[in-house]
């Protein structure tokens, strides 16, 4: 459990924080200059709020009216920062162990064996920290702070440095660790398709407050109007269910319907979670045929949104999952779609990529 | 060129003496006054810059006849020393290494300092992160990524300190075998008739030595910056 009330007031901007979570993983989203790494800093002790706490179980890291301040050493909270900020004097090895060497052994619960193995750092670890690519240097920050025994650990945006395929691989790495280490951890972004990846609770940051807290799929279905337009998007929980080598697609399939996706890696039965942009899904009346697209799914109006001056997102209820569309005016008034109208989703498969999709 | 005389090796010998005690004793103070002035803001910054700055722009001689009014036996600092901790600097070579570190001081520092202003201060704080106190931090990345610029400045301090005239003559004399540096040796021969070849002998070897220190500082530099992947 992790317990956050702060205010601090920075210049021109007043930080005020308040929620609990306790999730595996915690996304922490809003846009920039939401006040995100405001957060993680006051919880690794690199800021100091003016008033309020911060616990993690029943450890106090900070309580201003007890005047409690652990230093950031005395904390205990893993960062994992932007550019990795790997000390370039050291070697990957020496990186790893900086933080490890300085744990008494009581307090160790993960050893540099394992570090390595599961982040695949054995091939790195002769190398100098100038000559690794940005995927390589994101694994060797996120092994630097695994050894330093944390109990928890922050990620602050750790994928903005990088290209998609590289995105998606460290996305994996970080839901290996999820998986293994039943690590909490706090993931700070301002990409819906990798907070609802990979966040299980998700805060919602805007103008330095707490907009919400909750499941990925209810915070961003409120949230409509705190994200930039083209954002908005629906989370769908899914599982694996073949795999298409020959023409290199997966099929996930949930309550309701099937979605067809490029290759993923995992395995039959693995559970997904994908996400859809409004604007990626189009409405039909009836079943189109002779099209492209691969998606077409049935499903029944829940409700419709007038959103902006030229468009209106239209809610399709599937089995249990919500699939917003996003329209112009024109198409709802041709379509004449109202709640309770029986419609089809179309989405093309091309439109995932590996960062829209991933383990749950 | 015939081989060096005893004579020349001693002056030679007490020229390094005097040059690499005042850099060993002036570095840990350049490094804490170079860190002050590249991270801290407190008022009475720019006095306190210009203060470690003077010698540069002083008159040797100036800096000289200081020292001799502080650390003079009679004088403010020089007496309390010499009577609580038995150190006598005036016209001795400890007192030409002490005329040195003050000459070279400020060149130190700027280097030093240039070299914390280049830091990321962030590495800093992830070290904090990783559970280093401020003072292992500092030990083990703030100080090895200044090595470039401690290496520099200790080189022109050292330099500096080879080349030291002024205030050297005017704080302990010229007094062969004790405070007699090279400087001091040449224009001791440029002073008596037909002292120009013992001059022109002192000063090739004032011209090797210094190449010697540049080369060996290169060196130095270069290896800190490979180590450090630049």
């Amino acid at each position: 459990m992790i317990d956050v009330d702060i205010d601090q007031w920075l210049d021109r901007f007043h930080l005020a924080v308040a929620f609990r979570a306790d999730a595996p993983i915690v996304g922490l989203f809003g846009r920039s200059g939401a006040g995100k790494t405001s957060v993680i800093n006051a919880i690794a002790g690199i800021a100091t709020p003016q008033r309020g706490h911060i616990r993690i179980n029943d450890a106090t890291l900070f309580d201003a009216a007890q005047r409690v301040d652990l230093p950031p050493e005395a904390r205990r909270i893993g960062y994992v920062f932007q550019d990795s900020l790997l000390f370039p004097h050291l070697d990957v090895k020496a990186n790893l162990l900086y933080g490890q060497r300085l744990r008494p052994v009581a307090e160790r619960f993960i050893e540099a064996e394992r570090v390595v193995d599961l982040l695949g750092l054995g091939p790195l670890l002769a190398r100098k920290t100038h000559t690794l690519s940005g995927g390589e240097k994101q694994r060797v920050a996120i092994g630097r702070a695994l050894l330093a025994q944390p109990r928890l650990l922050l990620l602050d945006e750790p994928l903005a440095a990088l290209d998609g395929a590289r995105k998606s691989e460290i996305l994996t790495y970080i839901e290996r660790l999820r998986d293994e280490l039943r690590l909490p951890m706090f993931y700070v972004s301002h990409s819906i398709p990798e907070i609802t990846r990979i966040a299980d609770t998700v805060v919602l940051l805007a103008d330095g407050k707490c907009l919400a807290i909750g499941d990925a799929e209810d915070v961003f279905e409120r949230i409509a109007a705190v994200i930039e337009d083209d954002d908005a998007v629906s989370v769908v929980e899914t599982r694996i269910i073949a795999h298409d080598e020959p023409e290199h697609l997966t099929t996930l399939a949930f309550e309701g319907g099937r979605l067809v996706v490029p290759r993923l890696q995992g395995a039959i039965g693995d559970r997904v979670r994908a996400t859809v942009r409004a604007r990626d899904v189009s409405l039909a009346l009836q079943r189109p045929a002779g099209i492209s697209i691969l998606n077409v799914i049935a499903g029944c109006v829940a409700s419709v949104n007038i959103e902006g001056r030229a468009t209106v997102d239209v809610r399709v209820a599937v089995g249990r999952a919500l699939i917003t569309a996003r329209i112009t005016r024109r198409s709802l008034r041709e379509l004449d779609v109202q709640p309770g109208h029986d419609v089809y989703a179309l989405i093309k498969a091309v439109s995932f990529d590996q960062n829209s999709v991933g383990y749950a | 060129m015939t081989e060096l005389t005893p004579d020349e090796l001693g002056i030679i010998a007490l020229s390094l003496r005097v040059a690499i005690v005042s850099v060993l004793f002036s570095l840990p103070p350049a490094i804490l006054v170079a860190f002050v002035l590249a991270r801290l803001n407190f008022p009475g910054k720019t006095l306190f810059d210009a203060i470690i700055h003077l010698p540069l722009v002083l008159p040797p001689v100036v800096v000289g006849f200081a020292l001799l009014v502080l650390f003079g036996r009679k004088g403010p600092i020089g007496s309390i020393l010499d009577e609580w901790f038995g150190i006598v600097f005036a016209f001795r070579w400890t007192g030409a290494a002490l005329a040195s570190a003050i000459m070279g001081f400020p060149l130190m520092v700027r280097a030093i300092r240039l070299s914390l202003a280049g830091i990321d201060r962030r590495l800093e704080v992830a070290a904090r992160t990783l559970g280093g106190s401020r003072l292992w931090v500092f030990a083990s990345i703030t100080l090895p990524l200044a090595l470039p610029g401690i290496i520099t400045g200790t080189l022109l301090s050292f330099a500096r300190g080879l080349g030291e005239f002024g205030a050297t003559i005017t704080f302990v004399s010229n007094i062969p075998g004790e405070t007699q540096t090279l400087p001091l040796a040449i224009y001791t021969f440029t002073q008596v008739p037909g002292g120009d070849a013992g001059a022109l002998r002192l000063s090739l070897i004032a011209v090797v030595l210094s190449i010697v220190a540049l080369a060996t500082s290169e060196w130095l530099t270069r290896s800190a910056e490979r180590v450090q992947g630049r």
